[in-house]
């Protein structure tokens, strides 16, 4: 009873909240899929370039969040702004999934459908827009989904570089021993997860080609 | 067409091979020094084991290898120097595991070099019912649906109506009826020759079914090793003293054996 009050009273700032993380968490996103989906293109094309570019997201992915926010603290541009700085740290989390995804779904395609794409006299752009991104979609979608779920939980610490977001009811209820606040943020938090998980994972089964 | 006849006609070379030889980057020799020609409308086998080159020969047609030495001449120009886009929609290619697309009907799969061609939608359309009515299927019934709905059958048949959607001059065919069962094969082939004498196109097709061979080529051509052994017309490949070309005959007798002895049980 006491936290249903407890959100209701505090509804504006909840609103807030929520909306400053999915606005963190959207732009990185956009970002990662922007930056991640041409990479794991480029590494089916020239294989070579897989390790130095799957390793690298997987070093950024390794690095605890806290001490990523530190790290890029004192880079010029970015430690200006919390929310860039956290925009940024949250894209490099969100990679991984998404190169990784990418490439697998365009290999993972069947060699024949590549084959007579080619033998028919598709160009490089023509087989990559209408057949093998195409069909790799709900693969990326998979990878998209998962980077975005992790961002949402990595997204509440954004709070303690001053950022903002969910993370704020967090450290403050951690703070002040307030299990409330705490929990204003992580059901939001929690939700949010949830929904994006759900939405995105519909979308992904809706382009699924169907098989066989 | 007896071999006589043959020679006397001056026959239009469509396909040529001069010398040509294809090594992997690792200096693995897949060809070596292949020659012969592929005259306007007829058919050419390429028979031989796995492994022989036949599929590597195939590839070299529509550009999608390059010869290591030697020219392929398609209609008088060599493959180089074709544009490598142009000649391929100027070919019609078959595969045996059809490759059509899943996310596309029916009716995409077909129409597509005509639509990377940029035909006016109407007459794409009229291409693709003729071209399923010359492959005996339904296009109301088919059109709409995607190729996981198919038979193995219905799926090279729509592989084969692919192929020819742009009208091309050349058809060149991977053992395309090699993964169906026998009796949707036979069938295919029987359908297949009749399309052929209709359409005239001029045919390379890889095989390592002599039945196949004879029923659908005017040509075999033998190859072993990545060497040509020659090339015969039917009557003259099932009458050949040369070893491979003989051990092909006689492993296909031994089915017509295998029946007389089952005659006189």
């Amino acid at each position: 009873m006491n936290i249903v009050n407890f959100f209701i009273r505090h509804q504006n700032e909840i609103l807030q909240a929520t909306l400053q993380h999915i606005w963190l968490v959207g732009i990185a996103m956009l970002l990662a899929v922007a930056v991640g989906v041409p990479l794991g293109i480029i590494v089916t094309r020239h294989p070579w370039l897989s390790k130095p570019i799957l390793g690298g997201a997987n070093i950024a992915e390794t690095i605890p969040s806290l001490a990523l926010f530190g790290f890029l603290l004192p880079v010029p541009w970015m430690g200006e702004r919390a929310d860039r700085l956290v925009i940024v740290a949250l894209t490099l989390y969100a990679l991984l999934p998404i190169i990784r995804n990418t490439s697998t779904g365009i290999e993972s395609i069947d060699a024949a459908v590549r084959q007579a794409a080619r033998g028919m006299g598709m160009t490089q752009n023509q087989i990559l827009w209408q057949v093998e991104l195409r069909l790799a979609v709900p693969t990326i979608l998979a990878g998209v989904r998962v980077a975005t779920v992790l961002t949402i939980g990595i997204a509440t610490i954004a709070a303690a570089v001053g950022a903002g977001g969910l993370g704020e009811f967090i450290f403050r209820g951690l703070a002040m021993v307030n299990n409330q606040l705490i929990l204003a943020g992580a059901i939001p938090a929690a939700a949010l997860a949830l929904l994006a998980d759900s939405i995105l994972g519909l979308l992904e089964r809706r382009l699924r080609p169907a098989r066989q | 067409m007896t071999p006589e006849t043959d020679r006397a006609l001056p026959r239009e070379s469509i396909i040529e091979f001069q010398n040509v030889s294809y090594r992997l980057p690792n200096g693995q020799t897949i060809l070596r020094d292949l020659t012969f020609t592929v005259g306007r409308g007829e058919t050419l086998a390429l028979l031989g084991r796995s492994g022989a080159g036949k599929t590597t020969a195939l590839k070299m047609i529509n550009r999608m290898l390059d010869p290591s030495e030697g020219n392929v001449l398609v209609e008088s120009k060599a493959t180089v120097s074709w544009n490598a886009i142009a000649l391929r929609r100027h070919i019609g290619y078959v595969i045996q595991d059809v490759g059509l697309f899943p996310h596309f009907t029916i009716e995409q799969n077909i129409s597509l070099v005509p639509r990377l061609e940029r035909w006016p939608a109407e007459r794409t359309r009229a291409r693709v019912k003729e071209l399923l009515d010359l492959v005996d299927l339904n296009f109301d019934k088919f059109a709409e649906r995607y190729p996981h709905q198919l038979s193995g059958g219905q799926r090279q048949r729509v592989g084969i109506a692919r192929a020819l959607a742009a009208d091309p001059p050349i058809l060149l065919m991977d053992e395309p009826f090699g993964a169906l069962d026998p009796l949707t094969r036979g069938e295919l082939q029987k359908e297949f020759q009749e399309l052929q004498r209709r359409l005239g196109k001029t045919i390379v097709m890889v095989t390592h079914d002599v039945g196949e061979s004879l029923l659908l080529a005017t040509h075999i051509a033998l190859l072993e090793d990545g060497k040509l052994t020659g090339i015969y017309s039917p009557p003259e490949f099932l009458a050949a003293k040369e070893p491979m070309a003989a051990a092909y005959v006689a492993n296909f007798r031994m089915y017509e054996e295998a029946e007389r002895a089952n005659e006189h049980r």
